[in-house]
């Protein structure tokens, strides 16, 4: 055993003690980090946090917190936050990548926004083990980039061992891409190109309008239309009820995206965007949230050649809310880890506090759900990463990962 | 080896003319005060490495190296680091090309034949501190073709990044490989023993092939038929003059790789190793040296299901000699230094994981006289850096090759190539656009 790890070790003693004074229930444990970083800016060193029933009750420096008596304990060099995977397809996509373990993209259409995240996750799959036992305890997932509406996205806890026990929200947003990703690498002959893409895309929104208008028609004349689950999704779009999240790469694409969602008034979440600091003026000017590619995102190909190590950087300097994505891989690394995408922005522009933040509250916000992760504070979530250094270098170590308050890791990574 | 690319008349022109090329002077320059770290000896605060004509001419600390008065002396901070030039044993820069679809085994092709000097793939590498490179021909046959060993020296022409041995021979390897990464359809294997059993075949071939040739020396025989480009290349490798690159993954495919060269006692590089940890006493036990990719996660296919950082740690306390290699496009060249630190991570000492960018990577090259660390009489290959080699905050700032400035940060087309950008990484003759996303690998 490293001789790093001994605080894990003596609390998981701890632990074992626990049970047999009868003080801890599930989801009570408290931690004490050398430096606590709560993710909303503020560090203790110590710190502590204390969580109750999943959710924490307390966060301070170590003599202004009081651990209750009998309460779990575990110690680390460093604690952060649960971290947030912005967008990836991990659960749908698997480590094996064979044809069994691939519910990411479906290829038989290019438009289908009926297609449930829910259906296709495997809370079991390996990936969301590896993520888990590197500090990711919450994922914005589903369907992934590759088809004009590929399906839809869900936001999960990294543990639980069915879908309702992962889920935070069944359905977060329509999953779009725009570009090549869109027009390549099917068996149809549509759509072929950029403008057959959109002008399928803006087709199919218009019908949706249609469908809304029908629908709520008061007149009992029959004129209801039947239900179609695809118009349906399209609708919540249209509503505002769901987000869409259009992976666009090249800068003209970031156009197009800007332009749909002007035409249709949904709320646009840009996905990707390696030219996004071509676009600076113009995304702010949208008041669009980008979930940015990953920092080590291969610059291999015409559509991501153009992509910067600094883009993080330049977003965040211009205000415009940013956070990290995993994002999909179809060869090895079958998956990419947040933490190590934030490492990588420190020597192109960014503080610690802000990496961190790309990993942590900055998603939070944008997926909404900010009210329950992305920072430890009281009433959220009691989701934290335990380190034995310094987060983000490469040489540090996950050494523990709890959620809602249980420990769900201890495989030092 | 049995056949050059070049005559010596020719390559004699091409050495004259470089000799012609050098700036007039050729005085000596020290970098001072930087923090060195030889890899040959322990590490050096405040230190002098005094370069002269491409060479190292000293190495020590700053009060005890002898400077010469026409020395052009560059001043560095003690918190800069300068370590050897990074040596990549295993890439894919180039947009270079090996075998084709037409047959699982093409010792016979080079990548020699098929390399863009003008890729942008170089500068990638300059700037993330590689300074030599071993090129490997594609994937996805069990003998791919014959890899290249580069210097990243500048270059108009191939013949200005080669290496060359003693003899001026250009030095390189073959490429192999095992598990299922040669698995296709016809003729190609369609199982783990059809392909050695084809491997087998062949280097028996190649055998009786230069038991035929050796006859012919002393008879001087007409009739044995004419030279075979790929049963040349196999006999280099029989005769141990051509290295071995072999990619395997699999615990039991990195035995039939052991099992293989036991038989036909070539010499050999494995290379990748996703399960290396679950056989690392009975790799050190071969005496095979290992060069490791380290990822981000599991899994992409199935030998690389249980690809962990733990390999590293495992087979360097087994005794193993390792190294580290990019496989770019796999990881990028800018970020090399993050793999032997993921290697610390997992338990990897940091001298090993120094030795293992360095000395060893050279070694595993037959380059170890040549590059891999700071002595006098080796090439001028090193790498500034502004601090520690395995801190993510680290940059590297110079990469020098032969004593020749061959990446600058400060300079905005090398700090574009560092961090990407618009047009960073447009190919110096317009660039091919038409290569796929990612490798059609199994």
């Amino acid at each position: 055993m490293n001789r790093r790890n001994t605080g894990w070790v003596r609390a998981a003693a701890l632990l074992l003690l626990a049970p047999a004074c009868g003080a801890a229930s599930a989801g009570d444990i408290a931690v004490r980090a050398g430096v606590l970083h709560t993710g909303a800016g503020e560090s203790f060193s110590p710190g502590v946090v204390v969580i109750r029933g999943g959710k924490i009750t307390a966060v301070g420096t170590a003599d202004a917190v009081t651990i209750p008596a009998g309460m779990e304990v575990l110690e680390a060099p460093v604690a952060t936050p649960g971290l947030i995977d912005a967008r990836s397809v991990v659960g749908l996509a698997g480590a094996m990548n064979q044809p069994h373990d691939q519910d990411q993209l479906e290829r038989s259409a290019a438009i289908q926004p009926e297609l449930r995240a829910i259906d296709a996750y495997n809370p079991r799959e390996l990936l969301v083990d590896w993520l888990r036992q590197h500090g990711v305890t919450t994922i914005h997932t589903g369907h992934g980039p590759g088809e004009v509406i590929s399906g839809q996205t869900m936001i999960a806890k990294t543990a639980g061992v069915t879908v309702d026990e992962a889920v935070v929200r069944p359905v977060f947003a329509l999953a779009a891409t725009l570009g090549e990703q869109a027009v390549q690498g099917h068996a149809r002959s549509s759509p072929g190109n950029r403008s057959k893409a959109v002008a399928m895309l803006r087709e199919q929104l218009i019908k949706a309008r249609e469908y809304r208008e029908k629908g709520s028609s008061t007149k009992d004349d029959g004129s209801k239309p039947s239900r179609d689950l695809g118009l349906e999704a399209l609708v919540q779009v249209l509503e505002g009820e769901l987000p869409m999240v259009i992976e666009a790469h090249r800068h003209s694409d970031i156009m197009t995206a800007l332009r749909l969602a002007e035409e249709f008034g949904f709320r646009l979440i840009l996905s990707g965007a390696s030219d996004a600091h071509l676009l600076v003026n113009e995304i702010r000017a949208a008041g669009v949230p980008v979930l940015l590619h990953p920092t080590m995102m291969r610059a291999r190909g015409t559509e991501v050649e153009n992509s910067s190590f600094t883009t993080a950087a330049r977003l965040v300097e211009a205000r415009i809310p940013v956070a990290l994505q995993g994002g999909y891989e179809s060869y090895v690394p079958k998956t990419r880890v947040v933490l190590f995408e934030a490492a990588m922005t420190l020597p192109y522009g960014l503080d610690f506090d802000q990496a961190l933040s790309l990993v942590t509250i900055a998603p939070a916000r944008i997926l909404g759900i900010a009210d329950r992760v992305g920072s430890l504070e009281s009433g959220k979530d009691g989701d934290v990463v335990l380190f034995d250094g310094d987060p983000f270098e490469y040489t540090t170590r996950v050494i523990g990962t709890v959620i809602d308050g249980l420990r769900v890791s201890e495989t030092p990574r | 080896m049995l056949h050059r690319f070049v005559t010596r008349a020719e390559l004699a022109a091409v050495l004259l003319l470089s000799v012609a090329a050098l700036p007039a002077s050729a005085a000596s320059t020290a970098f001072v005060g930087a923090r060195l770290i030889p890899v040959a000896g322990p590490a050096i605060a405040n230190g002098a490495l005094l370069i002269e004509d491409g060479k190292i001419t000293a190495v020590g600390p700053r009060d005890a190296v002898r400077i010469p008065r026409d020395a052009t002396v560059v001043e560095l901070d003690a918190s800069q680091v300068l370590m050897p030039g990074i040596v990549d044993t295993h890439s894919h820069i180039g947009e270079i090309a090996g075998a084709d679809g037409s047959a699982p085994m093409q010792p016979g092709v080079r990548v020699l034949d098929a390399l863009n000097v003008r890729s942008s793939g170089f500068k990638r590498a300059l700037a993330g501190g590689i300074t030599t490179v071993n090129v490997m021909p594609g994937s996805g046959h069990l003998i791919s073709g014959q890899t290249l060993y580069l210097k990243l020296r500048e270059a108009n022409v191939i013949d200005d990044l080669l290496i060359r041995d003693d003899e001026g021979e250009i030095m390189s390897g073959l490429k192999m490989a095992n598990g299922t990464n040669s698995l296709r359809d016809p003729p190609f294997p369609g199982t783990r023993a059809k392909s050695a059993a084809l491997v087998r075949q062949q280097l028996i071939r190649a055998r009786e092939y230069r038991d035929r040739q050796q006859r012919n020396d002393t008879k001087d025989d007409e009739d044995a038929g004419g030279r075979d480009l790929d049963l040349e290349a196999l006999v280099e490798v029989l005769e141990g003059k051509r290295m071995v690159h072999f990619h395997s993954h699999r615990h039991d495919d990195l035995m039939t790789a052991i099992r293989l060269r036991d038989e036909f006692g070539f010499r050999m590089v494995l290379h990748h190793t996703a399960e290396a940890w679950r056989v690392a006493a009975e790799i050190a036990a071969a005496r095979v040296p290992v060069s490791l990719i380290l990822l981000d996660s599991p899994g992409g296919k199935l030998e690389a299901l249980h690809l962990e950082g733990r390999s590293a740690p495992a087979l360097e306390q087994a005794g193993v000699q390792v190294a580290f290699h990019t496989d770019d496009w796999i990881t990028d060249s800018r970020y090399f230094l993050r793999m032997p630190a993921m290697g610390i991570r997992a338990g990897m000492t940091p001298e090993g994981a120094l030795r293992a960018m360095t000395l060893n990577a050279a070694q595993m090259l037959d380059l170890g006289q040549r590059v891999g660390s700071l002595e006098a009489g080796k090439d001028a290959d090193f790498v500034i850096l502004s601090g520690d080699p395995f801190s993510v905050y680290t940059r590297v700032q110079q990469t020098w090759v032969e004593g020749v400035k061959r990446f600058d940060l400060d300079d905005p087309d090398d700090r574009l190539v560092a961090e990407g950008g618009f047009g960073a990484l447009v190919d110096d003759d317009g660039g091919n656009h038409l290569h796929e996303h990612h490798g059609a690998h199994r």
